[in-house]
């Protein structure tokens, strides 16, 4: 296939199929019960485990690899669902490197962690490959709440509601469910539609209604929830995408890094997938690097990730940039972009050397251009769509700490809100317990 | 560069490591193999009388427990004595002896209760040219209940007119075998000398049932839906059967009477220590059946440099080094006074030591918000858990507080002289004695 790598432009096929498959495969393969084992014995079990500290959602680490290790993972998989209901999505996708792992004590100790993200899918693989969905819903409380988006955090708190006998309604704008989880992560880090047989496993709780096709301001508004449900959780995410703002922008082959990532999750055949021979994405986070590796395992010759700050500002973590780095990606810092060339389609992309002066970051008359025929966005998505009456704080939704927004009955969650990392794990813990608060505040608790 | 020729009553081996009498003395073919291996000794495979042999079952013979990466950490067995002819063991010994004649080849013989059987058995089992009988006493599966094996073992009287019957039989070395089965293990040894034993060998296997099956609700192992209590031996025995080795080595009546040390020896420190506390020689099975014969090389090369790095040139300089140092404990320095001391620099803040304190010793342990864990002197009783829970080598240590310190936790000052429970005053006996 050198010939297909080295072909100019955008283009489909530069790998063949079974490359493709190779490429795409699982990029942490699950354990098996031998492995699991011996990976759950090196857990301390920790007094008031750090690693439960820094888990946005608690999920009682220590706990449930002692239930591994003792040979019931699907009890370890009902510790970690109680808290985390997309426990197996977050345990394929959480930078677990800066969270749990990064808190472990045997980080600390010899710069080697329990794996803590591969021992949680080793439980939730094994419960949901049962088929067994260890929760039930308490008696009917005849209570209706909307929910807008089903992505994590609004399945998170739509699942807490059905438990807690409430009826919910979700609102999602796309023809499919799981939102990030479904379109916006990396192909190699959910496999074999994982994402839609975990949205399967969770509806199997009952009580929860999915209607397609429903984004705030189309077919459905706030007030009209507001009216018809005896709550709303607003979990649309961030559906609109930051722009570069210069000339050019405009141009073929000029797109945004999330529109790639999702066309990538629901391609068929990923070698029909057209990619750059020299791709260049600027950005600094996951998105970016998401892109930018999936760029190269299609095929493309030269990657680079063009970053406007120092390396070790980037959003992306130190696990996600080696991976990027370990599959050929090539990444420049300190360098904003000032110019698209190209005249007619895309040649090129000039950067300038960027400098702290005074804390402030500005860029400097060092330039250089690389040779581009697709380039990525990746500078950060923002909130579209938000209701005019609910108040924003920092471009999101305002929340408090209980996740209710400035409007009464209605509470947010997720990316789309204020506070916490926009995280899976994280939106999956404010939507938890926004229906936690919405449940207190229905039932006068 | 340390010598490990060793003579145990009388017989001598290039090294004091001897295969135990189990499977991998079984026949001819293997102990060639562990000799060429480097085993300076073989106790055969319990001979019985002529006859038709035994038989073993036909499912598993052997139950085990793990650690978490199937590290073999007790082996459970219900195997017999041999159940190969006795003519073909004796013919098979004749020529491994022939070939190997500077190792220990010791026969272990197992047969009933009667004078004229042990009588008859020993002088025809000598023709080989073996260097020693050890009268197997020890077995606590399927023979005892044929009245052998430990069945014999529990009985003193039993042991030491059997052992005196063998005596009679034989000039070679007489080595009993005693079974951990018991109470009181000084009994069986005494027994043993009484009856003109050259040394004892202990310990043989331990009763046990190593795991239940719980789909089928049998023992483990298993045969045919059911199982039997088998002997335990592997790592998970030494400690008990340093303790026994110790009690005889120690004791005054058995005091000098020689020891094989036998009880999950795997590593050249095991043997070391088995040695210091009063075994002559050691016999080794499990490490053989887990890891092959090879793990010999390591016995040899471990002792050779420990032994080197101490100064002992010759095995005799270790034998029983520590056994001045075992006691009982009335006689514990009730004077010492440690305390337990955390290494910041070391800790990992994992929270052990703190749990096992708080919830189950003396809350001598604080935690801090931004976790910090440090010993209170006012509490600590320096029981050492927290030093056998860490996870880390040496981050919690146990500092002696020297004379003239005061103990913060009894408010006393810590006193140079030692004194123990004999002279306590809490003790009603001490006043009595002085």
């Amino acid at each position: 296939m050198a010939s297909a790598i080295r072909k100019e432009g955008v283009s489909s096929g530069r790998v063949d199929m079974d490359t493709a498959q190779a490429n795409f495969s699982d990029l942490h393969p699950s354990y098996d019960a031998h492995e699991a084992l011996v990976a759950a014995d090196r857990c301390y079990f920790c007094h008031d485990a750090p690693c439960i500290t820094a888990c946005p959602t608690s999920i009682d680490i220590p706990l449930f690899i002692r239930q591994i290790a003792t040979g019931t993972p699907e009890a370890a998989a009902e510790t970690i669902l109680e808290q985390n209901i997309l426990g197996g999505m977050c345990a394929r996708v959480c930078p677990t490197e800066t969270l749990c792992e990064e808190a472990c004590v045997r980080e600390a100790a010899e710069g080697k962690p329990v794996e803590i993200g591969r021992l949680q899918r080793h439980a939730t693989d094994t419960l949901m490959s049962k088929d067994i969905h260890p929760f039930q819903r308490k008696s009917l409380t005849g209570r209706k709440i909307a929910v807008v988006g089903a992505g994590p955090s609004g399945l998170a708190c739509a699942h807490r509601l059905a438990m807690h006998g409430h009826d919910v309604v979700i609102f999602e704008a796309r023809s499919k469910g799981g939102g990030l989880n479904e379109f916006g992560i990396a192909a190699y880090k959910t496999t074999n539609d994982f994402a839609q047989r975990e949205l399967d496993w969770l509806l199997q709780i009952g009580g929860i209604e999915i209607r397609y096709g429903h984004a705030l301001g189309n077919s459905i508004t706030l007030e009209q929830l507001r009216a018809d449900y005896d709550a709303v959780f607003l979990g649309m995410g961030l559906a609109g995408v930051n722009a570069l703002s210069l000339e050019g922008e405009d141009k073929e082959n000029v797109e945004d890094a999330v529109a790639f990532i999702a066309e990538l999750r629901q391609a068929q055949d990923v070698t029909a997938l057209p990619v750059g021979r020299r791709v260049v994405i600027i950005g600094g986070g996951m998105t970016a690097i998401d892109a930018a590796v999936q760029s190269k395992l299609l095929g493309a010759e030269e990657v680079t990730v063009v970053y406007r700050r120092a390396q070790d500002a980037m959003p992306a973590s130190g696990y996600e940039q080696d991976l990027a780095q370990k599959k050929g990606v090539r990444i420049v810092c300190n360098a904003a972009p000032v110019g698209i060339e190209g005249n007619g389609s895309l040649t090129g992309v000039t950067f300038a050397y960027t400098e702290t002066v005074d804390g402030k970051l500005v860029t400097t008359d060092d330039t250089f251009t690389l040779p581009a025929d697709q380039l990525f966005k990746a500078i950060g998505q923002t909130l579209a769509g938000a209701p005019a009456d609910v108040v924003l704080e920092g471009g999101k939704i305002a929340v408090d700490g209980l996740g209710q927004t400035s409007v009464k009955g209605v509470w947010a969650g997720g990316d789309c809100a204020s506070g916490g990392d926009d995280l899976t794990v994280t939106a999956v813990a404010e939507g938890r317990d926004a229906a936690e608060n919405i449940h207190a505040t229905l039932m006068g608790a | 560069m340390a010598d490990l020729t060793t003579t145990f009553c009388g017989i001598t081996s290039p090294n004091p490591f001897w295969l135990a009498s189990a499977p991998p003395t079984d026949k001819e073919y293997n102990v060639r193999r562990a000799f060429d291996a480097g085993w300076g000794g073989a106790v055969w495979k319990t001979l019985g009388m002529e006859g038709p042999p035994v038989v073993n079952v036909n499912g598993p013979r052997y139950g085990a427990i793990w650690g978490a990466d199937r590290r073999l950490l007790g082996l459970n067995n219900i195997e017999l004595i041999t159940d190969r002819p006795l003519q073909v063991n004796l013919d098979e010994m004749t020529r491994v002896k022939r070939d190997y004649p500077d190792r220990a080849l010791v026969a272990s013989v197992m047969v009933p209760c009667e004078e004229a059987a042990w009588k008859e058995i020993l002088p025809r089992i000598a023709e080989t040219g073996c260097d020693g009988f050890e009268l197997n006493f020890g077995c606590p599966h399927g023979m005892a209940e044929r009245g052998m094996g430990s069945a014999v073992g529990q009985v003193p009287e039993y042991i030491e007119m059997v052992t005196r019957w063998c005596k009679e039989a034989t000039g070679l070395p007489v080595i009993v075998k005693l079974t951990p089965n018991v109470t009181n293990i000084l009994g069986p040894a005494q027994a043993a000398k009484d009856g003109g034993a050259d040394a004892v060998s202990l310990i043989n296997t331990i009763n046990s049932i190593t795991s239940v099956n719980l789909d089928d609700m049998s023992p483990e192992p298993m045969i045919d839906g059911k199982g039997t209590h088998g002997g335990y031996c592997g790592p998970a025995v030494k400690p008990i059967a340093l303790n026994m080795v110790a009690e005889i080595a120690r004791n005054p009546g058995t005091l000098g009477l020689p020891i094989s040390g036998i009880g999950g020896i795997t590593t050249w420190r095991d043997a070391a220590e088995f040695m210091a506390l009063g075994a002559g020689n050691v016999q080794v099975c499990t490490a053989a059946m887990t890891y092959g014969f090879k793990v010999v090389q390591e016995l040899i090369s471990g002792l050779e440099q420990w032994m080197d790095e101490k100064g002992h040139s010759a095995v005799s300089d270790i034998v029983g080094r520590a056994v001045p140092n075992v006691t009982d404990w009335q006689y514990l320095n009730l004077n010492h006074v440690t305390k337990a001391r955390i290494d910041q620099d070391l800790c990992i803040k994992c929270g052990r030591c703190f749990a096992a304190c708080e919830d189950t010793s003396h809350q001598a342990i604080s935690m801090s918000p931004d976790r910090v864990f440090e010993v209170k002197d006012d509490e600590c009783v320096a029981c050492n858990l927290c030093v056998n829970v860490c996870p880390v080598e040496n981050c919690i240590t146990m500092e002696t507080l020297q004379p003239g310190h005061i103990d913060e936790r009894t408010g006393k000052v810590v006193e140079e002289h030692a004194a123990d429970w004999t002279t306590h005053p809490n003790n009603p006996s001490a006043a009595a004695a002085e």
